[in-house]
C-alpha cells in the first residue's frame, strides 16, 4: 500500500492516521503538504484525516476543500482512485465535490466525543471488505458537525444505489433514534461515491486497531483496504 | 468600493444555531418572536469604481467558496 495522507494547516489526526496505516499495512504512509500540486507517484490510497482544518472558519473544510493538493485529488479520484476521508476529511471531501450532501452542526449542538455503533450496510466495497454486511461496530467519534443532510433526490439515490455504507445504529444494530447522535438524515455516518472509490465518514476507525488501547473493530476497514489493494495489483 | 454579501440557509434546511437562538430569545422573556434563521454576512471593500465588474467577481466568490450552494443562498449587494 502506498498511502498518501494530506495535511494541512489545523489538522490534528494525521499521526493517528499514518500510524494505523503504518501498523496495518506494514508501509510508510507519505505525508503530503497542501499546497503540493501533485500526489507522490503510485499513490493507491489517498487519506484526508480529521482535525479542525483552518480553524473551521467559514464552513467546515470549506477552506481545505480549495487548497492547491484538493485538485490533485479530484484529478486522481476521477481516475478511481481510492480516497478515504475521515471527520474533517469527509467535510472537506462533501466541500471539494467528492462527495454529495453537507455536514452541518449536530442536531443537539453539543460537540460529540465517545464511542458510538456502526452498522456495515455492504460488505462488498474495497472499503468495507474487511467486514460483513449488518456487523456492528464501535468505533469512537469526535465532532460538532457531523449532521449529514442532502436534498430528498441525492438521500434517495444514495439509498437507491446502496451508497449508505455506516449508519449510526443501537449496540445491537438496531435503527433508533436515541443513537443517531447527529441527528444524520437516515442516520448516515458514511457514503461512498457512485463508482465507489471514495469514501467519506465521520467516526474514526483509525482509533480502534490496537487491543493495547481498546476495541479493535476499526482494523477491518484498513485490513480490507490493504486486501483490495493487494488484490487489484 | 463597499460590498456586502449575504448568506442564508435554504428554507427547509434545519438550523440547529438559529433554534437555539430562537430558545435564548425566549428564555430571556423576549416575546412574539416565532422564528430565527442564523445567516452569515461579508463586508467586502473591492479595488476600482465598475458596478457590473464588482457585482460579477462577489458572485463568483460567493459561488466558489463564501457559500455553499447545496444548503445556502446568497445575496450580493454593491452598496457604493
Amino acid at each position: 500500500m502506498k498511502a498518501a495522507v494530506l495535511v494541512f494547516p489545523g489538522i490534528n489526526r494525521e499521526r493517528d492516521m499514518a500510524r494505523t496505516l503504518r501498523l496495518i499495512s506494514g508501509h510508510e504512509p507519505t505525508m503530503v503538504w497542501h499546497t503540493d500540486t501533485d500526489l507522490p507517484s503510485g499513490t493507491d490510497l489517498v487519506v484526508i484525516p480529521g482535525g479542525f482544518s483552518y480553524g473551521d472558519y467559514l464552513r467546515c473544510g470549506a477552506i481545505a476543500a480549495r487548497s492547491p493538493v484538493m485538485d490533485a485529488v479530484r484529478g486522481y479520484a476521477a481516475k478511481g482512485g481510492l480516497v478515504l476521508a475521515v471527520c474533517n476529511g469527509f467535510q472537506i471531501a462533501c466541500e471539494a465535490g467528492l462527495l454529495p450532501g453537507v455536514l452541518m452542526r449536530n442536531e443537539r449542538l453539543k460537540f460529540i466525543c465517545r464511542d458510538i455503533f456502526l452498522r456495515v450496510e455492504r460488505s462488498d466495497t474495497a472499503f468495507t471488505r474487511g467486514y460483513n454486511a449488518g456487523q456492528v461496530i464501535r468505533v469512537p467519534t469526535a465532532h460538532g458537525e457531523g449532521n449529514y443532510i442532502a436534498d430528498a433526490d441525492t438521500i434517495a439515490r444514495l439509498e437507491g444505489e446502496g451508497r449508505v455504507i455506516f449508519r449510526y445504529v443501537a449496540p445491537d444494530g438496531a435503527r433508533d433514534p436515541a443513537f443517531n447522535v447527529n441527528g444524520s438524515t437516515n442516520a448516515i455516518a458514511g457514503i461512498i461515491n457512485d463508482r465507489g472509490n471514495v469514501l467519506g465518514m465521520m467516526p474514526h476507525p483509525e482509533n480502534h486497531v490496537e487491543a493495547a488501547i481498546g476495541p479493535t473493530d476499526g482494523r477491518g476497514l484498513f485490513a480490507g483496504l490493504v486486501e483490495a489493494l493487494d488484490r487489484a495489483a | 468600493m463597499k460590498a456586502r454579501v449575504t448568506v442564508t440557509l435554504k428554507s427547509g434546511i434545519l438550523d440547529p444555531q438559529g433554534k437555539a437562538i430562537e430558545g435564548a430569545l425566549r428564555s430571556l422573556g423576549l416575546a412574539g418572536v416565532s422564528s430565527v434563521r442564523q445567516g452569515k454576512v461579508f463586508d467586502i471593500e473591492i479595488e476600482g469604481g465598475d458596478r457590473a465588474q464588482a457585482e460579477a467577481l462577489l458572485k463568483q466568490a460567493a459561488d466558489k467558496i463564501l457559500a455553499n450552494t447545496v444548503i445556502e443562498n446568497y445575496r450580493v449587494d454593491v452598496l457604493g
